[in-house]
């Protein structure tokens, strides 16, 4: 029932809301909780596994009845819920079920659509949502993000202790953040009476907000809830908007001020609806305006419950009676229930007996918890207070301290003290040394005594002539129908069955006993086999009381008992919060080729290697894929073919000591290579395994090129920088990434020369034999062959990559994919790292013993070739196979076996494709037969083993045909910037405080050494100790020494009001203009993707991101600024 | 998410860095000359203490820079390395 006055509802305007279908109302202020208890909703669901009826218990979080379906959320506590116009609530009943696929938008199922993609709605990406630019969440979506924020000091919880401390360190100067879940700061001051320099207490909340509003440092976050607490003052939390941020906090110093929840007594009969925390009972009356009952009893351990008991009488609940176990050990033992189970009476036990109170209010406190769930996540150690009757913090584990009731300080004025000088410290730790003058207010708050020592009343013999959970003297019913609707709600085993201590899993006290009498000790191991606090509310009303039986039935103290641990979150987070904007087109970072959207409208379909999109194939026409590789491979067999090789790592190794540390990261002999010549090499591990394969060119003296795979080039460079700065450090040598300077299209094929020597015309292609590299002024060349076919590697700077593959496509190169790739190379016997190697096969395994140099003393790799399990015999080597079939297509993975029904595995399929397949196998030679087991089809296919080189194995066709004709030479190539295809998007989306440019074409050069690099028109950014970046200029023959690195990166200007508000939803560095200053700039992550951050203005900032991840960064600033 | 001292960038998360295993365990000079056994234990022992831990991290999305810090592998405390990244001789 509404009162007329009070609280802090907005009664002038109406909300109006439905519960199971029933048009209800209430007003700005509430939640769906206190709404529901003033339509006079008592049963808000029934229990889990008893389907008892249950009613609104608490006021906060720790609910753990009142849990409904809100909209798409399918289960929210209703006393988080802040009410809205049109709210629609559903109660739970029973367990819940996965129900049938929603469509995105969460309408229901459709009738006949197909509901095969299971999940919620919006888990399952529909094409078109995937594709859609700037696509983060799907459309009908909340939109959730992320935020990244540093500050001094991070308080957790706005209540007298958080306010007190986000002020003393605030004031100060410090940065602060202050989080609160509620709409408005105040915590249990919103639901006080209490008087604060003789005013009402939410004045001073308001004076202290208003005193931190004016603070510049400090930011105070409503209905914001710290959900983790992590190594390294790491704390995560949810701000409820319109939808959700997850922020990620890095504090100097944390302030925990998170209060206590008040805990309950396990008596039968305890989870009526009308059974409800005195606290929360009084919150109700004070905060919400709201009668949580006409005629109440209070059953309260602690002084807290008389004042709740005080504050609901002036509210003008009439209080039946005060059953105070301190003052005369009498205790409410069971209660009584109306026709639908809700509360009629309470029994109160004592010592003249039992007698029955009518009621339709029970309030209870048993005790308080602080809220130690944050302090034990961060590894925090807890203690038992035997005053208190209570887990309190004990010693903290990192820069933290607890304060307020959290750690028992309760009443006001100490919170205040307590939380004030917790925030003083917090920020004279974290470096500011001021000293904030501050008077704690005075308060009218009596002095408080102890609680009692009471977990659980003491179990009683129900007798067969009472009705279940109605001990005692026949009930004083207010209404004569009750007595029978207690015994028509079925006869209850009563006692300790009846005796909840988790009401959310439906355990009770006898529970707990089966388990200690099972043999359990542990309280892990009781909250397993019983399920208590295992439910949505984690143990927040349930936990300290299971504590406290087990205690009691093991005839321990609680401290010894001990908690269970404390695991974030500290409140459910659904899936989408957690995924914020990665959604979508925005799931993972995707690198792309200069010539990708070429390959996009040239029908193209992508394969997915590491982060890069690499057209597979590109069908023409009603193609299958099978007829589009067979084109594809006829091409580069019999004419001219071409493929988009860009994506392979490339990495300069320059310095006079280049040669010698190859020589020592590789098998083969690097050093004595001439100038302009390549060499094909493995690397091996420490371990003598293979880890990955390329060529290496020496393109100076000094001066080479090393190829990787695709998806290892980052694990190559990295390794690379390893040996050398922790083994090798007085070699002179260096490595520059120019993976995405140069665009490289193989011109492939017999014909291939014809095209090469018109797209490269100032390269003498009749003195160019095979395995060289020449330079030109387009790039540079290189013929070598991953076919087996007459092939060029042409390399230009990523500006002109799509010019060059247009203008070899338009001289006749058919353009193939990774697919035909696989199979050209497989004919020809090429290993692929990752496909025929898995970390335990040598060079030697590979056929490749040439490569191992005999005349070196040592590389990397080499003591482990001669280690007894690498030298042994039988060792699986790579061989080819022939299907007896020759359209066969064996399956890899398949294992091979001797003879039909054999059992020793000999080896393995790698790869296969029509008639031909590799495989690592041991001991068999050519002309072998085998069978491959195929497992999916469930049969053996009988092959012949062969040489691994199918294809030319005299390399006769390596050179080609001759040339015999002159197509069209191409005098130039057009260039064309990273993020060209944006400029209309960044231009309209510039009216949100941010906007977007592409700097298109910047040249840039890096350079190693300890000197800085600052030229006319040249900046150095420094990147790391001897690493700089040169950005501007012109480029000149003859610049300044280091690497062209032009094409490797774009530069994006981000600028206005709000860049920083952007950066901060992808960006974990401390951006704070006092510490990220103008001109400063580093390497770091924006949006996962490596960026280098330069601050150029106090409102702009350029972003240099790798070329082929621009498409993708500036899809995701895009939606950024679509959600500021 | 750790917080990690880098010593060029200074403190930056976790997830800027790559893992480089134990510390202070060297190439050997002249692998040549190690017994199989001596050989494995530069190639596959390390030491898995529960405590203080030297260990080596790389600044892969920030500076590049290899070093090493002793951390603990329970409390996750990061104390300072007075070492440097460079590995020691092994055996
Ligand atoms: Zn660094």
């Amino acid at each position: 029932m509404r009162r007329d006055s009070g609280g802090r509802i907005d009664r002038s305007r109406v909300l109006r809301f439905t519960f199971d279908g029933r048009e209800l109302t209430g007003h700005p202020g509430d939640t769906l909780a206190s709404a529901l208890l003033a339509c006079g909703v008592r049963i808000v669901g029934g229990s889990v596994d008893l389907g008892r009826p249950r009613g609104v218990f608490t006021a906060g979080a720790e609910e753990p009845n009142a849990l409904v379906r809100v909209g798409d959320e399918p289960m929210v506590p209703a006393t988080t819920v802040e009410l809205r116009d049109g709210l629609e609530a559903w109660s739970l009943r029973g367990r819940g079920r996965l129900g049938p696929a929603l469509p995105p938008g969460g309408a229901r199922p459709v009738p006949g659509a197909p509901s095969g993609a299971a999940g919620r709605p919006g888990t399952d990406r529909s094409p078109g949502a995937a594709g859609r630019p700037g696509a983060g969440a799907p459309p009908g979506e909340p939109r959730h993000d992320k935020a990244y924020l540093h500050c001094d000091v991070l308080v957790v919880g706005g209540g007298p202790a958080g306010l007190a401390a986000a002020l003393a360190a605030g004031e100060v100067g410090a940065r602060v953040v202050l989080l609160d879940d509620q709409p408005e700061p105040g915590g249990d001051l919103l639901s006080s009476r209490v008087l604060l320099d003789g005013g009402p207490a939410p004045d001073w909340v308001s004076s202290v907000a208003a005193r931190l509003a004016a603070l510049p440092e400090v930011r105070v976050l409503s209905r914001t809830t710290a959900i983790g607490y992590h190594d390294h003052n790491y704390v995560v939390a949810v701000e409820r908007r319109g939808g959700c941020r997850l922020w990620h906090f890095r504090a100097g110093r944390v302030v925990l001020a998170t209060g206590a929840h008040e805990r309950s007594v396990a008596f039968p009969g305890n989870d009526r609806p009308g059974v409800m925390l005195a606290s929360a009972a009084r919150t109700y009356a004070n905060r919400y305006g709201v009668l949580p009952g006409r005629r109440a009893v209070v059953f309260t351990c602690t002084d807290s419950g008389h004042e709740a008991a005080r504050d609901l009488a002036a509210a003008g609940v009439e209080i039946v009676e005060i059953v105070d176990p301190r003052r005369d050990g009498s205790l409410v033992v069971g209660t009584l229930a109306d026709r639908e189970g809700a509360l009629a009476g309470a029994v109160i036990g004592g010592a003249a007996g039992e007698r029955a109170a009518a009621c339709d209010l029970l309030a209870v406190s048993g005790g308080w918890n602080p809220a130690v769930q944050l302090f034990s996540q961060s590894q925090g150690r807890l203690r038992f207070d035997e005053t208190l009757q209570a887990f309190v913090p004990h010693l903290s584990a990192q820069a933290e301290r607890s304060a307020g009731a959290c750690r028992g300080v309760y009443g006001t004025a100490a919170a205040v003290a307590d939380g004030f000088a917790a925030g003083s410290q917090a920020a004279e730790l974290a470096g500011v040394r001021e000293r904030e003058v501050f008077r704690v207010p005075e308060c009218d708050e009596p002095a408080q005594s102890p609680p009692a020592a009471l977990w659980t009343v003491p179990a009683r013999r129900p007798s067969p002539d009472r009705p279940a959970g109605a001990a005692g003297t026949a009930p004083a019913a207010p209404d004569p129908s009750d007595s029978t609707a207690e015994a028509a709600h079925g006869p209850g085993a009563g006692g300790d069955a009846e005796a909840f201590v988790d009401l959310q899993r439906d355990v009770t006290v006898a529970d707990l006993g089966r388990a200690a009498g099972a043999g359990l000790r542990s309280v892990e191991h009781v909250k397993r086999y019983t399920t208590a606090g295992t439910g949505a509310e984690q143990g927040k009303t349930s936990g300290a009381t299971a504590v406290g039986v087990v205690a009691a039935l093991l005839g321990v103290e609680p401290g010894q008992v001990g908690t269970t641990t404390f695991r974030p979150p500290y409140t459910p987070v659904a899936f989408g919060v957690l995924a914020g904007r990665d959604r979508g087109a925005l799931s993972d970072p995707i690198r792309v080729t200069a010539m990708h959207d070429l390959h996009v409208a040239r029908g193209a379909v992508f394969e997915d290697v590491g982060q890069w999109k690499r057209p597979r194939y590109f069908p023409l026409d009603g193609e299958s894929m099978a007829e589009a590789v067979e084109r594809e491979r006829r091409a580069a067999r019999t004419g001219v073919a071409a493929i988009d090789a860009s994506t392979l790592g490339k990495i300069e190794v320059v310095g006079r000591d280049a040669g010698e540390f190859l020589d020592r990261m590789y098998p083969n002999t690097l050093s004595t290579l001439p100038v302009g010549s390549c060499r094909y090499s493995v690397m091996c591990g420490a371990d003598g395994m293979v880890l990955d394969d390329g060529v290496i060119t020496r393109l100076a003296e000094d001066r080479y090129l090393v190829t990787t795979t695709t998806g290892n080039a980052a694990a190559v460079l990295d390794r690379l920088e390893e040996w050398r700065q922790t083994e090798w450090p007085d070699l002179d040598v260096s490595f520059t990434s120019v993976t995405d300077h140069w665009a490289v299209v193989a011109v492939v094929g017999p014909r291939a020369r014809p095209v090469a020597e018109a797209l490269v015309t100032d390269v003498d292609f009749a003195d160019f034999p095979f395995m060289t590299c020449r330079e030109s002024r387009f790039g540079r060349v290189f013929r070598i062959s991953f076919s087996g076919e007459l092939a060029y590697e042409i390399n230009v700077p990523r500006w002109f990559g799509a010019a060059l593959w247009e203008a070899a496509l338009e001289r006749g190169a058919v353009p193939y994919g990774t697919e035909t790739m696989h199979v050209l190379r497989a004919e020809k016997g090429f290993a692929i790292v990752g496909q025929e190697t898995d970390g335990t096969v040598t060079p030697q395994d590979l056929g490749m013993s040439w490569i191992v140099s005999a005349r070196k003393p040592d590389f990397v790799g080499r003591r482990s070739h001669s280690r007894p399990d690498t030298a042994r015999p039988g060792r699986k080597r790579l061989v080819g196979l022939v299907p007896d079939d020759p359209r066969e297509v064996l399956t890899e993975g398949a294992q091979l076996v001797a003879s039909p029904g054999g059992r020793r595995m000999l080896g393995h399929v790698t790869s296969a494709y029509p008639g031909v397949a590799l495989a690592m196998i041991r001991d068999v030679r050519a002309g072998d037969r085998l069978f491959a087991f195929d497992a999916r089809r469930g049969c053996e296919v009988p092959v012949t083993v062969t040489d691994p080189v199918f294809h030319d194995p005299q390399n006769a066709r390596r050179d080609g045909d001759p040339p015999d004709v002159r197509l069209e030479p191409v005098r130039g190539y057009g260039a064309r910037s990273a993020l060209a295809g944006f400029g209309g998007r960044f231009a309209a989306a510039g009216s949100c405080g941010a906007m977007i440019r592409e700097v298109p074409l910047v040249p840039m050069r890096e350079a190693r050494g300890e000197a800085p690099v600052e030229e006319r028109g040249r900046k150095g950014l420094r990147l790391g100790p001897d690493w700089w970046l040169v950005v501007g200029g012109r480029l000149v023959a003859g610049g300044p020494p280091g690497v062209d690195v032009s094409g490797q990166r774009a530069v994006v200007r981000l600028s206005g009001p709000r860049a920083g508000d952007v950066l901060m939803t992808g960006c974990r560095i401390d951006l704070h203009p006092a510490v990220f200053t103008v001109g400063a700039h580093t390497r770091t992550l924006l949006a996962r993707v490596p960026v280098v951050l330069h601050r150029i203005e106090p409102d702009a900032y350029l972003i240099l991101v790798c070329s082929s991840l621009a498409g993708y960064l500036a899809e995701w600033l895009l939606d950024a600024l679509e959600g500021l | 998410m750790q917080l990690i001292e880098c010593p060029w960038c200074g403190p930056r998360d976790e997830i800027e860095f790559r893992y480089g295993g134990q510390a202070g365990i060297a190439y050997p000079k002249d692998p040549a000359a190690l017994s199989d056994e001596e050989w494995a234990g530069y190639v596959f022992m390390r030491d898995n203490p529960r405590g203080w831990f030297h260990e080596r991290w790389f600044h892969v999305h920030g500076c590049r820079t290899w070093f090493s810090v002793r951390r603990h592998t329970v409390t996750h405390e990061i104390g300072r390395d007075p070492g440097s990244p460079r590995r020691e001789e092994f055996g």
